[in-house]
């Protein structure tokens, strides 16, 4: 343990230039550079608005908020899973020739899709004074399902990492997987219309909607944290957790061969 | 006389390949069904002993796929051996097929931090040695350029600067002077040649016996993967030209 720790030290300037690099050059050839990480999502809220607000005639004035959170918590968890999966096969180069301690590219992908995302939260603020939502005392225990969904997309990102060195074909599988998470998770449509036709578990037992659930109540609604939803994401997290670093931990010595 | 710096006791590496190459989970699954998945087991270093003492310089030879650079690759700690154990000390810098760690988008000078960074290096110990870095390179202005606008000597003059700028204990050379033009050649041979004196240890392959001969002292002989000739350079280059001409 002793060890693990005295060689992250060693490698926490690789951690942090790898992060930097990241963020950098994903906005280095776009002339509104990191203003994208605010616009996309502020775009992305207004059609979703527009299209599931007048269409199905939800006309709540916080329709708009409730459909940014979502979309920001969905998009972090599926862009940061997916760069994560693919870390090790794009430094594959220099995982066989340079010893470095290989968990340190999924978790920097995570960790530069995370200040991302946190960024990204700007729009939020900005968006929920213009439609003037109060802020509550409760919108301190936001920062509490953040921290559980950054937990979640290590432990599944760890887990996705290692299938996808052997099989090529995850990246695919899991961009179904994702797409059948989105549609589960109530981002744009009011839960009450699962649970009324008897679904209702399927949100029940999805991990991202018990997060998005706590996100929305404290931000939004101006309620506490859902107790059974937290404990329920926590309780995945940690386990997904647990899972994702002894299959990585387990697997890491085959990586190179089959990169 | 010195003290042992690296030490290799009885190495194995054994690959399972499969009979063919099950890359995705469609196939694996369809496979395992119908049981056909066969693994063939393959050898690519066998019962391999030596020690290399501080300030030796160690050529190694064979032919290809005689297992040198899964031999390098388990010293450097990249992989891990099946059997045996390869123990070193101190700091190693390894040159194998210089900048290939190299991001493309990203400029020379960024570059020159992000591979430090891999090779395990802090902030301020890059900082204070970037201009040194940036001068024996004679990349000028170049290094503010992406490097995938560089040529493929320029990369290897970058990579080659990076990684010769410290003082590391063992340095591993696998191929690097086949890069390069005759005068950044010249150069480097120098720069490894004044590392020599503080005493720095060497891994050096190359399929050129005169270059071999040169640079080291001392030498092994590998053949399909284990260990028939080590000691003196010119006795072992002898039995090596020998097996060659056969």
């Amino acid at each position: 343990m002793k060890q693990i720790i005295k060689n992250f030290n060693k490698y926490k300037f690789l951690l942090s230039e790898l992060v930097v690099k990241e963020i950098k050059l994903k906005y280095r050839r776009s002339y509104l550079g990191i203003l994208w990480t605010l616009l996309e999502p502020l775009l992305t809220m207004i059609v979703l608005s527009v299209v599931f607000g007048s269409f199905y005639g939800r006309s709540d004035k916080t329709f708009p908020i409730y459909v940014l959170t979502g979309r920001l918590l969905y998009a972090f968890f599926s862009n940061a899973t997916k760069s994560a999966m693919k870390s090790i096969r794009t430094n594959g180069q220099m995982l066989k020739k340079v010893y470095v301690p290989k968990y340190i590219y999924p978790l920097a992908s995570i960790l530069s899709q995370y200040v991302t995302f946190l960024i990204s939260l700007i729009v939020l603020v900005g968006v929920s004074i213009y439609l003037h939502i109060k802020p509550t005392i409760y919108l301190l225990e936001a920062i509490v399902p953040l921290l559980v969904l950054f937990v979640m997309v290590l432990g599944v990102g760890l887990i996705l990492a290692t299938l996808a060195v052997f099989f090529r074909d995850m990246e695919y599988l899991w961009g179904v997987i994702l797409m059948m998470i989105m549609y589960c998770s109530a981002i744009f449509y009011d839960p009450e219309r699962i649970i009324k036709t008897g679904h209702g578990w399927i949100l029940q037992y999805n991990p991202l909607y018990s997060i998005i659930l706590n996100f929305r109540n404290t931000v939004m609604d101006g309620l506490p944290l859902d107790m059974n939803a937290l404990l329920y994401s926590i309780g995945f997290s940690v386990a997904a957790l647990i899972i994702g670093m002894w299959m990585f931990y387990k697997k890491q010595d085959e990586f190179i061969l089959n990169i | 006389m010195g003290k042992v710096v690296i030490n290799v006791d009885h190495l194995g590496v054994r690959f399972l390949m499969s009979s063919e190459k099950v890359d995705n989970l469609k196939e694996f699954v369809i496979k395992r069904i119908n049981r056909q998945i066969n693994y063939k087991q393959f050898w690519a270093l066998k019962d391999v002993t030596f020690n290399v003492e501080q300030s030796d310089r160690v050529g190694i030879l064979g032919l290809n796929g005689a297992g040198k650079s899964t031999l390098l690759k388990v010293i450097a700690g990249v992989m891990k051996p099946t059997e045996g154990i390869a123990t070193t000390k101190g700091r190693i810098a390894p040159l194998l097929e210089l900048g290939a760690g190299f991001d493309l988008q990203y400029t020379g000078a960024e570059n020159i931090y992000l591979y430090g960074a891999v090779l395990g290096y802090s902030k301020e110990f890059i900082k204070d040695r970037f201009k040194e870095i940036v001068d024996f390179s004679e990349l000028g202005d170049f290094i503010n350029v992406p490097v995938k606008n560089y040529s493929s000597g320029m990369k290897s003059r970058l990579g080659f600067s990076i990684a010769t700028i410290v003082e590391p204990d063992i340095l591993i050379l696998d191929e690097v002077f086949a890069v390069g033009d005759a005068k950044f050649r010249k150069k480097s041979e120098k720069k490894i040649k004044s590392m020599f004196k503080t005493g720095v240890t060497v891994l050096f392959v190359s399929h050129n016996i005169e270059q071999v001969k040169t640079i080291c002292n001392k030498a092994i002989l590998l053949e399909k993967g284990t260990l028939i000739a080590q000691g003196d350079v010119n006795e072992v280059c002898e039995i090596y030209e020998n097996k060659i001409n056969r």
